[in-house]
């Protein structure tokens, strides 16, 4: 008698719970397999990898579609400027220009499917997933906004930093080992700024943000790399003159080297 | 075999740049330039920021010219008070320039102002060169050799007061052109980021009438204290300059510029100037027709100092 008077309450307890707040249900624990890469003379760029899994408990609604994963990378934050040529008295000139303001100078999504099969636009417009949809601010007169996603220069903008291998969207980068388990390969190129980077992880069942977590990386140069881009921002005229020094020391070393006469 | 740049930010292939030092170094060496002209755009085309490719070259361009120059100070080839002369109007001249640049850079039309100098810069000198050195290989051919320095044959130039006489050149000229010439060339290399031997090289020639052999020799000093100063320049404002690059870069050119130089004392002048002339016309031609022709991609980035 007693223990039915608990079961009862309890039962539609976790029937409210489940109804009303079904995002709270999964939790999303996530690893990165470094957190801090370390530029060194030989680096060529590399390739980091995160595990997640989604965490169910026994109150956890069975989801029908399973789940998609969205990773989101952004680098540190860099302030650009876009130029158009164009063709006056004869010869191509850059006649326009847009400024980027605080626009990541890494972007990388990475999904297990294209971005437009996880969820609606509109749901992936107010949540900023996908390069389309990520807030780019350009200085617009005295205004910073973001302007529509088929600008000419936000399409240019895209289309050169995607050239470079630093703005992408990858529907093939997170694999799910298990339902619940997933692999996300970030690509980091050669020439990836360094700096602090955000990741931002979100998993959406039947097309809606069910839970998210985040991450952070950071890009260092490091031993050889580090002590001359250190030298140089810091003791900038002691390494001036000894990068002249040394263009004197090899010019006189060739010349007593290959001296003939 | 692939290094990363520490100040460029991205890793390059060790030989090609070598490659490239020495290709340079060469023609440095055979004609007593600093080979920036040709040295920066490469580095560009294979993706180094311009900033960073005109103030690391500097450095290269300063151990091939010392290397080259002392070659030429050992056959005695080099006129150093022509070079202190030069260099008093040289250092006017690039703190003029450094000016403009300032100036240009703000009004955000640098771009255009560069490639417009160098097309029209180097065409008409390449094409004058070639014009002149042709000239004088025809008559050659006739039996009717010219000298560059008839005796009598002087300009208006040769009229000017305050007259030094040079020993090695052998040359009787006002201080006042020469000391022009310096700044121009400070002037003029400050704006387009050159040392400015392929200009001082013909000026020298053309208006002083000096000879071929001490002008590649005064020209490689005047280039060596330059680039030296440029490089410290560089350095304490901009930080830009990428040691490990230029390093490499140095390397390569030094080398080159032991083989160019020999090469160069081989050949007669009116073959060398007429080398020369084809060189910085070709490039001159080169930077026309990047002008002239619609671009594969009408957009461009480019990072803004200094993000707010």
């Amino acid at each position: 008698m007693t223990a039915r008077r608990f079961i009862v309450p309890a039962l539609a307890l976790l029937a409210w719970l489940a109804a009303a707040a079904p995002a709270a249900a999964e939790r999303l624990v996530v690893s990165l397999s470094n957190h801090r890469v370390a530029i060194t003379s030989n680096f060529v760029g590399e390739e980091l990898v995160l595990f997640g899994t989604v965490e169910r408990d026994a109150a956890t609604v069975p989801r029908r579609g399973g789940y998609d994963i969205v990773v989101t990378v952004t680098g540190p934050r860099q302030t650009l400027r876009t130029r158009r040529k164009d063709r006056v008295l004869g010869i191509w000139v850059n006649v326009d220009s847009r400024v980027f303001v605080r626009v990541p100078s890494y972007l990388a999504v990475l999904t297990n499917r294209p971005i437009l099969e996880i969820a609606n636009a509109e749901t992936l417009r107010r949540l900023q997933i996908g390069i389309d949809n990520f807030l780019l601010t350009q200085r617009i007169g005295a205004d910073i906004a973001d302007t529509v996603r088929d600008d000419p220069f936000r399409v240019a903008y895209v289309r050169l930093q995607t050239q470079d291998r630093l703005y992408g969207e990858i529907p093939t980068a997170v694999t799910l080992l298990t339902p619940t388990v997933f692999r996300a390969a970030i690509p980091l190129p050669a020439e990836v700024p360094t700096g602090n980077y955000a990741i931002d992880v979100k998993v959406f069942a039947d097309g809606a943000p069910i839970a998210n977590t985040t991450s952070a990386l950071e890009i260092v140069k490091a031993g050889f790399e580090r002590y001359v881009a250190n030298a140089a921002r810091d003791h900038g005229i002691l390494y001036g003159f000894a990068t002249a020094m040394l263009a004197l020391l090899t010019g006189w070393f060739a010349s007593v080297v290959f001296r003939r006469d | 075999m692939q290094i990363y740049l520490p100040i460029a930010e991205l890793p390059v292939n060790i030989f090609l740049v070598l490659g490239m030092g020495i290709a340079v170094g060469f023609i440095s060496g055979m004609f007593g330039i600093g080979g920036g002209f040709l040295m920066t755009p490469l580095l560009i085309f294979i993706g180094i920021s311009p900033a960073v490719a005109v103030a690391s070259v500097a450095s290269h361009i300063a151990a091939s010219s010392f290397s080259g120059a002392i070659s030429y100070w050992r056959k005695r080839a080099i006129d150093l008070a022509l070079a202190y002369l030069l260099l008093a109007g040289g250092i006017v001249g690039t703190a003029a320039g450094v000016w403009l640049f300032t100036t240009l850079r703000a009004l955000d039309q640098l771009d255009l102002m560069i490639g417009l100098s160098y097309v029209t810069l180097l065409n008409i000198v390449g094409g004058l060169m070639i014009y002149e050195s042709l000239r004088a290989i025809v008559r050659a051919r006739q039996g009717n050799p010219v000298m560059l320095r008839r005796p009598g044959s002087h300009t208006w130039l040769h009229g000017l007061p305050f007259k030094l006489r040079f020993k090695r050149s052998m040359v009787y000229v006002s201080a006042i052109p020469v000391w022009v010439i310096g700044f121009i060339i400070g002037f003029i290399g400050a704006i387009m980021g050159i040392g400015g031997g392929f200009l001082l090289v013909p000026m020298l020639i053309y208006f002083l009438r000096v000879p071929t052999a001490t002008v590649i020799g005064t020209t490689m000093v005047l280039t060596l204290v330059t680039m030296a100063s440029a490089t410290v320049m560089h350095s304490a404002t901009n930080h830009l300059v990428d040691v490990v690059l230029a390093f490499i870069l140095m390397v390569g050119g030094v080398i080159g510029a032991q083989f160019g130089a020999r090469a160069g004392q081989k050949m007669s002048g009116e073959w060398l100037r007429l080398l020369l002339g084809l060189l910085v016309l070709a490039v001159g031609l080169r930077f026309a027709f990047a002008l002239g022709v619609r671009p594969d991609d009408l957009f461009s980035i480019r990072l803004v100092e200094g993000a707010p």
